[in-house]
């Protein structure tokens, strides 16, 4: 019988347990909830919702790397009109947690969605997305801008009052200054890492294997620099953090959490194995009760330097 | 849609690097159609990462057959395979071949290793409909025809069979046709694809295909495989869920 209490806070959210997954790899919760029972993980990150329809990028979309895979999808959503309609009501019969990722290209567009959100009593908390690679307006430009990171924080603040993660890049020198701001302007917490900037070439044609040059990198081949991320923020803001990178198996959560993680996102590894989320959540337990750990929280940040 | 481990029941070495894996699966061999495709993590390891696409080849009793050439990483690990391991395999994924219409005839197009799905859809056509069947390759090399009937072969270089590409072979031989309703299922490379779209349409025969494009997930959550939908231009389909077989008309290749 499991003794350990798996539920965490993570600013004004409490969730049941710290397995969360991530936004981008689990659409909308219908195609996964086929292999996982949605009703046992912490939360579900919704694929990145803008204002309006998505098309997203021309394909090559994705390919893979050693240990990873380039992904530029170009946030292809269904809008935010039709995810009220259609994808909210979906999730709330799961009863699971929906934490809503926004992608926005204007300030004014984020504040748009999350006010158009606010009361729809299934969404937990947002997700802010300043950090998507693939597009060209927003995305990037906002997470490599530590003045635009704090002043859409400012504004999503001042508009609703549910809890905020901002959701950072890692191609940034210092990503513990992005945290930093994120926290001043009232977020909750941040999760970190979104993906990093990467590209292939096709040695026989010269050509870029994706149509948009540039993807974003993800899998285990990140994970040793998520966990360094996770790891700087912890050290230096007093925020609390979703790891992201590479989790891969419940061996991989605990570090994240040891690194100064209050929960995790479950990515790549969705698409290789759609149970993988009750497979970790189930190691973690695990874990737990082995090594007589009463809250699953006293993980986060437990690291022991010398 | 499920995940489970099958077992590789017989290994069959074809000519030219091509190997067939007879695999154990009552459940996929039951539900599994023409045209679907299981999506298979060859190694627990991180690379290969993703899981890799096949199309079943062919289903005998509570069995069901991979056809593959080894290309990459992934081929090559899952070829060093032997008879009595165990494969992940998720699946049946996608949409099949319809062959329910209203048709008599049945052209079968396939080029390199494309002919893969069509043992099977053969199998299910055989005594029902009339089969031909148009084979193409670079070079007799790349010409499979295990489990086919009523063959013709296209070679670029004229190494066996009619000198050309399979659509050219197939447009010769259109010519002759009768008043028969005829209905064409296709899998190959893009460009023979994109080739025979337009002579299909021309001709106003209807015409299935199954499409290829890099996949991770296979079942939608990706959403890594668009393809462009001819009826709306601002909406892509996934070739993993909404295909891969596609009626010519519907996509734009």
């Amino acid at each position: 019988m499991s003794k350990v209490n798996l539920n965490v806070k993570i600013g004004n959210l409490t969730l049941r347990n710290p397995i969360m997954l991530a936004s981008g790899t689990v659409g909308y919760g219908n195609e996964i909830s086929e292999f996982i029972d949605l009703k046992k993980i912490g939360a579900i990150v919704t694929k990145s919702i803008s204002l309006k329809p998505r098309k997203g990028n021309k394909p090559q979309r994705i390919m893979e790397t050693a240990a990873g895979m380039l992904n530029a999808i170009g946030l292809a959503n269904v809008g935010i009109e039709k995810f009220i309609k259609e994808k909210i009501p979906f999730l709330k019969k799961h009863d699971v947690p929906i934490i809503c990722n926004i992608a926005a290209s204007t300030i004014e567009e984020y504040v748009e969605c999350v006010s158009m959100l606010e009361h729809e009593d299934g969404i937990h908390a947002f997700e802010i997305n300043v950090s998507c690679p693939n597009v060209k307006e927003g995305g990037l430009q906002f997470g490599n801008d530590i003045k635009m990171v704090g002043k859409i924080t400012e504004k999503v603040r001042a508009n609703t009052t549910k809890p905020i993660i901002i959701k950072l890049s890692p191609n940034v020198s210092y990503i513990s200054d992005f945290a930093q701001a994120a926290k001043k302007e009232g977020a909750d917490a941040v999760s970190a890492i979104n993906t990093l900037v990467g590209t292939a070439f096709n040695i026989k044609t010269r050509k870029p294997k994706l149509y948009n040059i540039t993807g974003g990198l993800s899998g285990p081949a990140i994970k040793p620099i998520a966990l360094a991320k996770v790891f700087e923020i912890h050290r230096k803001v007093d925020i609390p953090i979703i790891g992201i990178g590479g989790i891969m198996n419940w061996q991989d959560a605990v570090e994240f959490m040891i690194a100064g993680s209050s929960a995790v996102q479950l990515g790549t590894v969705n698409f290789i194995d759609p149970t993988a989320a009750e497979k970790v959540l189930k190691g973690l337990t695990d874990y737990c009760n082995e090594n007589n750990i009463e809250q699953v929280s006293s993980i986060t940040g437990s690291y022991q330097l010398d | 849609m499920n995940i489970a481990e099958n077992q590789i029941d017989e290994i069959i070495e074809l000519e030219y690097n091509i190997h067939l894996f007879k695999v154990i699966s009552p459940e996929i061999a039951r539900k599994i159609n023409p045209g679907e495709f299981l999506n298979i993590r060859i190694s627990e390891l991180a690379i290969p990462l993703f899981r890799r696409p096949f199309s079943v080849c062919d289903v005998e009793d509570d069995c069901y057959y991979l056809m593959f050439s080894t290309m990459g990483t992934g081929t090559k690990l899952l070829a060093s395979k032997k008879p009595g391991d165990f494969i992940d395999v998720l699946g049946p994924l996608g949409n099949g071949f319809n062959i329910v219409d209203d048709f008599d005839r049945a052209i079968i197009i396939g080029g390199g290793l494309g002919v893969a799905p069509f043992p099977y859809l053969t199998r299910q056509l055989k005594g029902k409909k009339e089969i031909i069947s148009f084979i193409g390759g670079r070079t007799k090399n790349d010409v499979i025809t295990y489990g086919l009937e009523n063959i013709s072969v296209a070679t670029e270089d004229g190494s066996l069979g009619f000198k050309g590409n399979v659509i050219e072979l197939l447009e010769k031989e259109l010519d002759k046709t009768d008043n028969i309703k005829s209905k064409i299922f296709a899998c190959g490379p893009t460009s023979m694809l994109k080739a025979l779209k337009i002579l299909a349409e021309q001709n106003n025969i209807d015409c299935e295909i199954s499409t290829e494009c890099t996949m991770a997930c296979g079942f939608g959550i990706c959403q890594g495989c668009p393809i462009q939908s001819s009826a709306d231009e601002d909406k892509y389909l996934l070739v993993c869920k909404d295909g891969p077989v596609f009626n010519s008309k519907e996509i734009i290749l």
